[in-house]
């Protein structure tokens, strides 16, 4: 793919869905099953990852004439946890509570597949502009569906949205915010992903 | 010999038994007809509440996932209205009226319909509900009504409780209930809906067992196991046969071991396979009741040994006949 032909647009809806890491590559589970419990911290991982996912395929993309191949992973593996430890810090000095609640997630984020699989994939063979962008949409398609998750999750458990009550007196739901609730949603709303998209593929082929 | 009548064959099987998924559900219905009739006789017109917003609750959601997803409709196989009463007869009569609803909502259309219908869903549908109403939920659905408290008011959304501690929660802390074993046996103890008579439990399923809707294997193994185990490990100062005799009749034992267990879907096909499958949820059971977290664990049990029917059915495949040798 060179830069001219780099289609922005498309690129953003396919990251958004039809690529969406989580929904549709199932990359990155883990971070996305922990952190969805509420709305607040499904986008607050999301942004920290697409962060570090920008920065990283960044320096990955000017990087990859003088990485050689034998030991890319591991130079990736040091960069990206670079940029997470700045993450981390800045999480830490500016934004506390969310700290508190995501917790080992953040330094976690170094691990993340879809990083890992966007500067494999990605960053490697291409230019530092469409790098980053992808990085930030491949981010915001992470960030996307974890606050959806999140959202669902939230609502469906204690009946508010981003800490804010909108059901009053609903009673409590342990086992949607708990772990096992977590798989679940993440199933069903996989489930549901797929079958939009199946139907408006469907609905595509039979307009032409 | 002209007789070309007999001698125009469809593929097989030719000989068509009149035995149904409808007529085995309405079998499994009338036998579950009698834990609900004393319920209602024990804790008033609520059970009976209780389980009519169940079963509609039921139906309802399977005929409009359906008819939304544009599949065939199968109300009348009458599965939907079976999960509906064993849903209603695992939660105590307590429970606000919309408890049932959501495990409805979750029992027929996450796990049974999700996974493509009846004989595609891989848990039982009313125990995965009743293992989600009772993670999501523990308070609304752990409170039960000592039974001579006043009867409860049948249409309330939600009523206050006497509380009355079960025999198994009893049991739990080392003590003996003060209700004795006749109690349990009969039905004079508090609980779930359907479970408090064991007595009339065993009645529903030796009648299915004679109707030759279920097989004795699964049953038997499963409530042996629990006996065997309980008798050797009382708990506390009980004498062990007071002890195994608590721990089988009261609780959701009979109740799962003859109606949940044996569901055609969730359990194996093969004879050696259902043994292994009742002795492993009596293993569970017991473990669960001795040392896990809560002091009921019939409906974990048989969640966890659901699981393993595949594997089971793989591994006891019976041998062919004159197959070759390996």
């Amino acid at each position: 793919m060179n830069e001219n032909k780099f289609d922005i647009k498309k690129h953003f809806f396919s990251s958004l869905f039809d690529q969406n890491p989580i929904l549709v590559q199932l990359l990155g589970t883990c971070p996305t099953l922990a952190t969805s419990k509420t709305m607040i911290d499904g986008i607050g991982m999301g942004l920290s990852a697409t962060a570090v996912l920008i920065l990283s395929n960044l320096l990955i993309s000017l990087l990859r004439k003088f990485i050689p191949k034998q030991v890319r992973i591991a130079a990736y593996i040091v960069i990206i946890s670079g940029f997470v430890t700045a993450v981390e810090l800045l999480i830490k000095a500016y934004l506390p509570s969310l700290n508190e609640s995501l917790g080992i997630f953040i330094p976690l984020i170094v691990v993340n597949c879809i990083i890992l699989a966007r500067a494999e994939a990605f960053a490697s063979k291409n230019k530092p502009i469409p790098s980053m962008i992808d990085g930030l949409f491949m981010g915001i398609g992470f960030t996307f569906a974890l606050g959806l998750l999140g959202m669902i999750r939230e609502f469906l458990g204690t009946g508010a949205l981003l800490g804010k009550t909108i059901i009053k007196g609903y009673p409590e739901n342990g086992f949607i915010t708990g772990n096992a609730g977590a798989f679940l949603a993440l199933g069903c709303l996989i489930a549901a992903v797929s079958f939009i998209l199946s139907v408006a593929k469907n609905k595509k082929g039979g307009n032409k | 010999m002209n007789n070309s009548k007999f001698l125009t064959m469809t593929a097989s099987p030719h000989v068509k038994g009149p035995i149904k998924t409808k007529n085995i559900m309405l079998d499994v219905i009338i036998a579950l007809m009698l834990p609900l009739i004393w319920s209602v006789y024990v804790f008033g017109f609520r059970a009976l509440t209780i389980t009519a917003v169940s079963v509609v609750s039921c139906v309802l959601f399977e005929y409009i996932y359906r008819k939304l997803m544009k599949k065939s409709n199968t109300i009348s196989d009458l599965s939907a209205i079976v999960t509906g009463i064993l849903l209603a007869f695992c939660l105590p009569v307590t429970v606000p009226l919309w408890i049932p609803i959501v495990g409805a909502f979750f029992a027929i259309v996450i796990v049974k319909q999700l996974y493509g219908g009846l004989g595609k869903n891989v848990v039982n549908p009313a125990l995965a509900a009743r293992v989600f109403l009772f993670v999501a939920y523990p308070s609304q659905v752990s409170s039960y009504n000592s039974i001579d408290s006043a009867k409860l008011s049948p249409i309330a959304m939600n009523v206050d409780v006497t509380a009355g501690s079960t025999p198994l929660a009893k049991l739990k802390e080392g003590q003996l209930p003060e209700s004795g074993v006749t109690d349990a046996l009969i039905g004079n103890i508090p609980g779930c809906i359907g479970e408090i008579s064991a007595a009339l439990v065993i009645l529903g399923g030796i009648f299915l067992i004679a109707r030759k809707v279920i097989s004795w294997h699964i049953p038997v193994t499963y409530i042996a196991t629990v006996a065997i185990i309980s008798f050797i490990f009382p708990a506390g100062n009980i004498s062990n046969l007071d002890y195994m005799l608590h721990q089988l009749f009261s609780g959701g034992l009979m109740l799962a071991a003859f109606f949940m267990a044996t569901d055609y879907v969730t359990s194996p096909v093969t004879k050696k396979g259902r043994i292994i499958y009742g002795i492993g949820c009596g293993l569970i059971t017991v473990f669960i009741r001795f040392f896990g977290g809560y002091p009921e664990g019939v409906s974990f049990a048989v969640l966890i040994m659901n699981l393993f029917v595949w594997y089971l059915d793989k591994n006891t495949k019976p041998k062919v006949f004159g197959g070759a040798k390996k």
